[in-house]
């Protein structure tokens, strides 16, 4: 009665077995999610952060460094018994902060409960102690090292640029998936625009960890760990000396100071007034210090040098005369009557003690009507017999020669936020007329520098320099060699040629020398042992004072140093402007400035409201 | 000399070694358990529980020597003796024993302590065994069956006072063996039928239940004959299920103790809440699901290593083979498993009594129950229920309670021609 009983036991048992294995199966080699959790509950991935590169100056002289700093890390998931008394009482925070904390970390965009988010940045070493020392009573807290910038001197703030928290903004740009939330990132200047060198490379180690959290060796013995590969060290082409002189002659003024060594391209100082400490943008306060700096008036993170646009005023006119030897429409011996007020209707005047200039006197005694003469010439050639059209094709002619100086777009520094500046073209003035025509009767203000056109003091110390170099630039860049390598960029290196013969430059050269001699900037701008050539300029902002404004080079033979300075609402160019340019100048060559009285003048002058 | 010849000649050396092979295996999947790559113990070193099993296997060997060396009558004659020693050591655990692990299970002596309950089921099949085996003995008549239930009852009742659910629930199987001996299907049937429900009441809303059922119902009156006897027992029938799906939710929420409710939510729901009542069996599965085909190599587990999976040694040893040995060192598990039970099942069927055979039935279905209850858990089959692996998990009570259960029924088997027939 009992037959075949056994054969359904064993047939059951050995069922089971198989709905087992088919069960297995499934879970163990069909669905692989199974795989992904173990390795998020078992393995941790640390992130090695590198080290970032040093800034030094052209001389091996350390500018930036890091310092170390450490972070507070939460994973969520594994935070257990929490005492929050004792927590605020190891992180020095009130139970009103710490409430704060959490709810502004679950609001966090990357916020997980097991992946591990900052909790607290910038634990100081002074608080760190105490804290490494009790973080084993808070599970599911960890201690992250990374360090941050440092400065040796409070100088050059807006060219170094600074390193802060990458934004939610600059993160969702990045396409490169190197960032994450809590990353650094530099974020003006040098920093910013070497950002890939500077920055070197994460490693991960992945640690293997148990249910509390606590750390039980390498996963698969680092086989797939990866070591962070410090940032490559970056020396730049600024003198140290010769950049803290010029922020010390900027200070209490606004304005730029802008130093090139002309055969190189290579920029020895770039001041921007006024300017930031940049150790306020580091640490613990940068929040708060960020918000003071921006909101200054006086606009400290604004880098005047490559941001700043002006008129170019009478240093154009250098410009102009290069153009028209080039274009055969003046020779150096063409002469033209200073007929004061009675130019073009009375509008264009002049000034100083001149009267019938041949075109180094014009350049040395910077004579309006003189220019306004020669850009007749230049624009009205007679080509065509209808003024407009023949206008025109001066115009054309006149802009592409403007902008073999770099003058009217970006030059390409290595620096972020460069402005282009202004030279007009035919099509801006088909615009800006709305289709109307016009010819040069309506566009002369060009002729001495003002009117449309716009450059920014870099432009102008490259002008400089172009000069020194007697026909070409090599475009101006703030880093001479990066990493082991120790070269710059390829394209710092590439030379830049005008459309203006070698040879007119002499005569631009002789005019120059004979400013700094004789003429407008003869007092202050004059060196004992050293023929300075150089051009005042003053930006007209009536009913303000103007923009004093100087470039400048020396040697005159074999040139060392082309200079610009702006000084904004300071007056002539042969002031403030001409005797921080000598002294700069000064400073360069010999090492020391002997001029005591010109200094005294230049830091006597405030400027700032 | 004499004796042991026979013993070694007539052994059946098929059931030792699968036996020797299991309990080996469970020895190195404990010390992968507790292996740690930082500090890295010998399997050895009795601080960790390795070190500890080798000592608990060596105590079964010396009761393996112990049983052999009984005379086979010893057994049968005394069951009710021993059956009714264990019950009254489970009757003294409430009373002396000391709680471990949130269970009163324990009976001490010293710093040693053994569990009555894993004892009970050896001394309850020999009980039960003996009962059916006796003269005349009639598996139809309700008499014998309120006998046997009571048999099994006892203990039951004895262990759930002691909060052991699992072990408890052992004693159910006996039922298996009384369907062998001859006892009504329908028991069995109406058991599973019960759980069935049970579950599906759980998973689908009761009213679409009693819909179903109205439904069935009437279908089956509609299509079969008209008899109104037949009908009657339907409609019976149908009202009996119903009031089992009305009680599941009494049950469930009054009977049922939190931690217990929790595992048959587990069971139905594991990711409702992974990190709270789900936490086992999420654990369990990601242990034995990240091992993949061939595994991730022995000592090379991370889940079972690391904690995240709890009362890994014992009831959650399976997770280890699972992880660290994948679908293939599964697949050898089971079948060494499978391969003794149904070896002890053969041994039964050659017995010339029926003590015997009982007897070996009982063994093969407390495998299989602690077998299929153990494994289905880890892999989210069945409700966490906390009874070990046969041989595998760690732990000297459980080891040599199996061990007195299988080499008792070795023993007998080894004689199996000398006792007279009585079927």
């Amino acid at each position: 009665m009992n037959e075949g009983r056994k054969e359904i036991i064993q047939i059951v048992i050995v069922l089971v077995g198989v709905i087992f294995l088919v069960k297995l199966f499934f879970i163990q080699v069909i669905d692989s999610r199974y795989k992904q959790l173990a390795d998020s509950n078992a393995i941790r991935a640390e992130v090695d952060y590198p080290v970032r590169g040093l800034i030094k100056d052209r001389n091996g002289k350390l500018i930036v460094f890091n310092t170390p700093e450490f972070d507070l890390n939460i994973i969520h998931r594994e935070v257990r018994n929490f005492d929050s008394t004792r927590f605020c009482e190891v992180f020095s925070k009130t139970p009103e902060e710490l409430r704060i904390l959490f709810k502004e970390l679950k609001a966090r965009r990357e916020y997980s409960g097991v992946k591990p988010t900052i909790f607290l940045t910038k634990l100081s070493t002074l608080d760190f102690a105490k804290i490494q020392d009790n973080i084993d009573e808070f599970p599911g807290f960890y201690i992250q090292a990374r360090s941050t910038r440092a400065y040796t001197v409070k100088a050059g703030a807006n060219a170094i640029g600074y390193v802060s928290e990458i934004s939610k903004a600059m993160l969702d740009r990045d396409k490169t998936g190197i960032y994450k939330q809590g990353d650094y990132i530099g974020q003006s200047g040098i920093e910013a625009y070497y950002e890939e060198f500077l920055r070197g490379q994460r490693g991960v180690r992945f640690k293997l960890r148990n249910v509390d959290g606590v750390e039980k060796g390498s996963f698969k013995n680092g086989a797939i760990d990866t070591l962070s590969i410090p940032g490559q060290d970056i020396t730049t082409t600024l003198d140290l000396d010769l950049q803290q002189y010029g922020e010390y002659l900027m200070n209490g003024k606004s304005g730029s100071i802008i130093a090139i060594e002309p055969a190189t391209g290579e920029i020895l100082a770039m001041v921007s007034g006024p300017s930031y400490d940049p150790n306020l943008l580091t640490g613990k306060n940068y929040s708060s210090n960020f918000v003071l700096i921006s909101n200054d008036t006086n606009k400290p993170l604004f880098n005047r040098p490559l941001m700043a646009q002006y008129r170019p005023g009478s240093i154009f006119k250098i410009a102009q005369a290069m153009v028209a030897l080039q274009e055969r429409v003046i020779t150096p011996d063409t002469r033209v009557r200073c007929i004061r007020k009675g130019m073009a209707g009375g509008i264009i005047g002049c000034h100083g003690d001149h009267t019938n200039e041949d075109l180094r006197g014009a350049i040395t005694h910077s004579c309006n009507p003189y220019f306004y003469a020669v850009l007749r010439r230049m624009l009205n050639k007679g080509v065509s017999n209808n003024p407009f059209d023949d206008t025109r094709i001066g115009l054309e002619e006149w802009n592409k020669h403007m902008r073999s100086f770099g003058l009217g777009k970006p030059l390409g520094i290595d620096l972020p936020n460069e402005k282009g500046g202004m030279v007009p073209s035919p099509a801006y003035y088909d615009r800006a007329y709305g289709g109307r025509p016009w010819k040069f009767s309506n566009i002369y203000s060009i002729a001495i520098g003002e009117g449309e056109n716009l450059v920014v003091p870099l432009q102008m110390a490259n002008f400089a320099a172009i000069i020194a170099n007697k026909g070409y630039y090599i475009v101006p860049h703030l880093v001479k060699g990066i990493g082991e390598t120790g070269k710059p960029l390829p394209k710092y290196s590439e030379k830049h040629y005008t459309t203006i013969d070698s040879s007119y430059f002499r005569i631009a050269a002789d005019a120059m020398q004979q400013v700094v001699e004789s003429g407008t900037g003869s007092y202050r701008g004059k060196l004992q042992d050293v023929i300075v050539c150089g051009k005042t300029g003053s930006v007209q902002n009536e009913p303000r004072p103007d923009h004093s404004v100087f470039i400048a080079y020396a040697p005159k033979e074999n040139p060392k140093i082309a200079v610009s300075v702006y000084v904004e609402y300071s007056g002539q160019g042969a002031r403030a402007a001409a005797s921080i340019a000598s002294l700069m100048i000064e400073k360069y060559l010999f090492g020391e400035t002997k001029r005591p009285q010109i200094q005294e003048y230049v830091l006597r002058g405030k400027f700032l409201n | 000399m004499r004796n042991q010849e026979v013993i070694s000649y007539k052994m059946d050396w098929i059931t030792v070694a699968l036996y020797a092979t299991i309990v080996f295996l469970g020895w190195l999947n404990i010390y992968a358990v507790t292996y740690d790559q930082t500090t890295d113990l010998s399997i050895f070193n009795l601080q960790i529980n390795s070190g500890r099993q080798l000592l608990f296997i060596a105590g079964a060997i010396i009761i393996i020597m112990g049983i052999l060396i009984m005379d086979m009558r010893f057994y049968e004659t005394f069951a009710y003796v021993i059956y009714g020693f264990i019950m009254f050591l489970l009757l003294l655990v409430p009373v002396i024993g000391k709680e471990v692990g949130g269970n009163k299970a324990w009976l001490g002596i010293g710093s040693f302590g053994v569990q009555p309950s894993e004892f009970a089921k050896f001394a309850t099949a020999l009980a039960v065994a003996k009962f059916m085996g006796s003269v005349g003995f009639k598996m139809d008549q309700l008499r014998n069956q309120v006998i046997l239930f009571i048999t099994i009852g006892i203990p039951m009742v004895l262990i759930l006072l002691q909060k052991d659910t699992g072990t408890a629930l052992v004693f159910t199987v006996f039922t298996l063996v009384f369907f062998r001996e001859g006892m009504s299907p329908l028991l069995i049937i109406m058991g599973i039928i019960a759980a069935v429900i049970f579950i599906l009441t759980l998973l689908v809303n009761e009213f679409y239940l009693y819909g179903a059922i109205a439904t069935l119902l009437m279908s089956a009156i509609i299509l079969g004959k008209k008899k109104w006897k037949r009908i009657a027992y339907l409609c019976a029938g149908a009202m009996l299920i119903c009031t089992v799906i009305a009680s599941v939710d009494y049950v469930v929420t009054d009977v049922l103790k939190p931690h217990q409710q929790n595992r048959v939510k587990a069971l139905i729901n594991p990711d409702a809440d992974p990190l709270g009542f789900g936490w086992n069996v999420t654990q369990s599965k990601i242990a034995i699901g990240s091992g993949g085909f061939t595994g991730k190599g022995f000592l090379k587990g991370t889940q079972t290593k690391f904690d995240f999976v709890p009362e890994q040694s014992t009831d959650f040893i399976f997770c280890t083979i699972g992880e660290e040995h994948g679908w293939l060192g599964s697949l050898f598990t089971m079948t060494l498993f499978i391969g003794l039970m149904l070896r002890v099942i053969f041994l039964a069927e050659r017995q010339k009594n029926r003590f015997a055979r009982v007897y070996g039935y009982s063994v093969a279905c407390i495998f299989f129950f602690h077998f299929a209850i153990n494994i289905g858990m880890t892999i989210g089959l069945f409700p966490v229920i906390g009874i070990p692996l046969p041989f595998f998990s760690y732990g000297g009570s459980g080891l040599w309670g199996f061990t007195i259960l299988l080499f008792i029924l070795l023993k007998l088997d080894i004689h199996r021609s000398q006792v007279l027939q009585r079927m």
